[in-house]
């Protein structure tokens, strides 16, 4: 989806991310920047319809306003070049990756990509991904397309190889850079993470988005979203993503009875 | 013996305040409408009655922002409540907040010479009544420069913003405010519950604000779409007022506290207030309570936060406060509220460890039980813990209300810009200047948390300045 936002295309940079009200009566919700056109003024999220926020801003049609759209927030991606790069992207993570990957390559990086999914259907951004590669693999759960695994399957393989990787980059679902993360760790491989924390403001105001890294709290918003992978804690993080599950699967059961079944 | 035995004088026996009515607090502790209801025309009168309309009053050197205390009141007397609002409104554009949220018991009312030997007069609610008589009767607006032409852009619109914004377009500049959330207000809408502070009233005085010709931009992230200085240099603003707040959350250096159903007071009260979690699912932003609420903290923000999980529907809800009753920095009548709602105090009791389970969900708190020793740089008697006194608190949801440091985004982007070590701005205590020319500072991103009368007394001294910067510059 492009949004029409010339202030925040202006500045914005890949890795920052923008907080979204789709409604009045609508949670703030952050989805990272997937791409942006300072000279027309777009700004590019994608996004998966997966809970009612999601599946509201997926009503909207081209024309329409979105009632609340701030950023760029965030600290944006330390791009330079380490030598080879590894940027992996997880179902809609992908086009988050994307972008990042480009500016990789365009710093002189040696660039393989892995691009995972649960399905086909859900891999995104193929051609973009393998046109600026060097290298281009992806994986799915099922093997309807690619490597029958996941996107650490790819990893492990390169890694077993002995491939020289400098740096990866990893974003997607937190259970997948939990596991990235722990398949670069014994190399020693620095490994960069783009966490979804749950957030509020998304300006360092709430602290629910605050997660530990290294022993040390810090806020996704603010300190982040980026981080060392190796010093995250996953396992923290990944309950506070879980804090409001029958909260979010109510709000959508209700919002789909109103819009007559699966919208 | 030759003294002849005069009558002893008869003295009254001491007045108190004209009660001002309230919601029962059983009725109350389930819904979010405003707990005080306000005074009849006839209370407020009573009660301004008994003002002694001093010659040299006192009351006024306890404002913030000097009211005319003595004035309005006497306005009350004779029943012009039209005209008494406006003789506030001369020194304080938001006075049906004042009214409500002010520790008058520190500030005027403990100025009051009538309050020597009674309660003194009731100054915050006489204020409150007169700031929402006029509200509902329509008051009209002030008399506003003719425009000078120059622009001055305000940074956060909480108490100290709106203040030095309204000061300002009636002195004739163009202001824009720019606020970060998608709602004008700050800690007035996303901090103070809506039972202490309706959120119609501070819209209203945004309402008003616009009338006096102020622009407002939301959703502006001041620090990372734009900077200061481009503010200044690209934006033709010709001085800039920071009035970010103390916005970052302080949590405690213990075990657990980033467990599921761990909240900041903010992240809370936000959900709560600003996004409408306790209309949820009709609106879409959740917030969990469970059965019992711990909040640590003995402030404002914490009674706030323990009230509203009253509210939420949790049965047993406790304040853990490390000192005592006589140290928290809570105003008595919040205090009071509190217990009046069934709001249980453990005080001189610090927590020393959030207990989860395999899911890293709350299930309890360990705690210890402390003693006071001697008083430390606060002025308040330091809190030491007592040897072996450990003992858990079953608890499903803990908040933390321990205060909230300077918010560093713009500070950060702003280079140049002198700060004290607690990342708070350094300025001219009468002017709000800053280290860096053109940039005003006040309320809470100067002082570190505070009330939100001294942050409009900040942005009311910092428009004032501002104002004989600019005039100068001519």
């Amino acid at each position: 989806m492009e949004v029409s936002a010339p202030d925040i295309a202006r500045v914005c940079k890949p890795g920052q991310f923008v907080i979204i009200r789709v409604n009045e009566t609508g949670e703030r919700f952050p989805l990272t920047i997937a791409d942006f056109d300072r000279e027309k003024g777009t700004v590019t999220i994608v996004f998966q319809e997966v809970g009612k926020s999601t599946k509201l801003l997926g009503t909207l049609n081209e024309g329409d306003y979105i009632l609340d759209f701030v950023g760029p927030l965030g600290r944006p991606t330390h791009i330079e070049k380490y030598g080879t790069v590894c940027v992996i992207g997880g179902g809609c993570g992908t086009a988050i990756a994307y972008p990042v990957a480009r500016a990789f390559k365009e710093a002189g990086n040696y660039l393989i990509t892995i691009n995972g999914a649960r399905t086909m259907d859900l891999l995104i951004y193929r051609r973009e991904m393998q046109e600026i590669s060097d290298e281009f693999y992806e994986t799915t759960d099922d093997g309807s397309c690619g490597v029958h695994g996941f996107v650490t399957t790819v990893l492990g393989d390169l890694i077993q190889q002995g491939r020289k990787i400098d740096l990866v980059f990893a974003v997607g679902p937190a259970i997948m850079m939990k596991f990235v993360a722990k398949t670069t760790e014994p190399t020693g491989i620095k490994t960069i993470v783009s966490l979804n924390s749950i957030m509020v403001d998304g300006t360092g105001m709430c602290g629910a988005c605050r997660v530990t890294v290294g022993g040390q709290m810090k806020f996704a918003c603010v300190d982040g979203p980026e981080f060392d992978g190796h010093q995250v804690d996953f396992n923290e993080l990944l309950g506070r993503l879980n804090a409001y599950k029958e909260q979010e699967q109510l709000a959508l059961e209700l919002w789909e009875k109103e819009h007559g079944g699966s919208a | 013996m030759s003294e002849e035995k005069k009558p002893k004088r008869q003295r009254k026996p001491p007045t108190k305040k004209v009660p001002m009515p309230e919601q029962d607090p059983m009725v109350r502790i389930k819904n979010f409408d405003e707990v005080a209801l306000g005074y009849t025309p006839e209370q407020a009168i009573e009660e301004a009655k008994k003002c002694l309309q001093c010659r040299n009053p006192r009351c006024i050197t306890g404002c913030p922002v000097e009211v005319p205390i003595k004035d309005f009141i006497h306005l009350i007397v004779e029943g012009d409540f039209m005209a008494a609002a406006a003789k506030i409104k001369e020194t304080n554009s938001l006075p049906a907040i004042c009214g409500r949220v002010c520790p008058q018991e520190t500030q005027c009312e403990a100025k009051c010479v009538y309050g020597i030997r009674n309660e003194p007069i009731a100054i915050g609610r006489l204020e409150r009544f007169v700031a929402d008589y006029a509200r509902e009767h329509g008051e009209e607006l002030p008399e506003i420069l003719p425009k000078n032409g120059k622009r001055v852009a305000v940074v956060g619109s909480g108490p100290a913003g709106l203040t030095c914004a309204g000061d300002l377009a009636k002195l004739g500049y163009e202001v824009t405010i720019f606020e970060a959330f998608h709602k004008p207000g700050g800690v007035l809408v996303y901090g103070i519950p809506e039972f202490r502070l309706p959120k119609e009233i501070v819209a209203k005085e945004v309402e008003y604000l616009k009338k006096l010709g102020v622009e407002i931009k939301c959703n502006y992230v001041i620090g990372k779409i734009r900077t200061v200085d481009q503010l200044l240099d690209e934006d033709g603003y010709d001085a800039v007022f920071l009035g970010t707040g103390a916005g970052a959350p302080n949590f405690m250096r213990i075990p657990g506290m980033n467990l599921v159903n761990v909240y900041s007071a903010n992240e809370f009260l936000t959900r709560v207030n600003l996004m409408k979690a306790y209309k949820f699912p009709e609106y879409d932003t959740p917030v969990r309570v469970g059965n019992r609420v711990v909040v640590i903290g003995g402030g404002n923000v914490a009674m706030d936060a323990a009230r509203t999980a009253k509210r939420l529907g949790a049965e047993e809800v406790y304040i853990v406060y490390r000192r005592s009753r006589k140290e928290m920095p809570a105003r008595l009548e919040e205090v009071h509220h509190a217990e009046e709602e069934g709001i249980k105090f453990q005080l001189l009791t610090n927590p020393v460890e959030i207990l989860g389970n395999d899911k890293g969900a709350v299930v309890g708190m360990t705690c210890v039980r402390m003693e006071l020793g001697e008083p430390d740089e606060s002025g308040r008697r330091r809190p030491i813990p007592i040897p072996n006194s450990e003992f858990v608190i079953d608890a499903d949801t803990v908040i933390v209300a321990i205060g909230n440091s300077p918010n560093p985004i713009v500070t950060q982007t702003t280079p140049g810009l002198e700060l004290t070590k607690w990342g708070t701005i350094v300025v001219d205590e009468e002017t709000g200047r800053t280290s860096r020319p053109r940039i005003f500072a006040g309320g809470d991103i100067v002082t570190g948390a505070a009330t939100v009368i001294s942050a409009m007394g900040a942005g009311k001294r910092a428009a004032r300045s501002i104002h004989e910067f600019l005039s100068k510059k001519e």
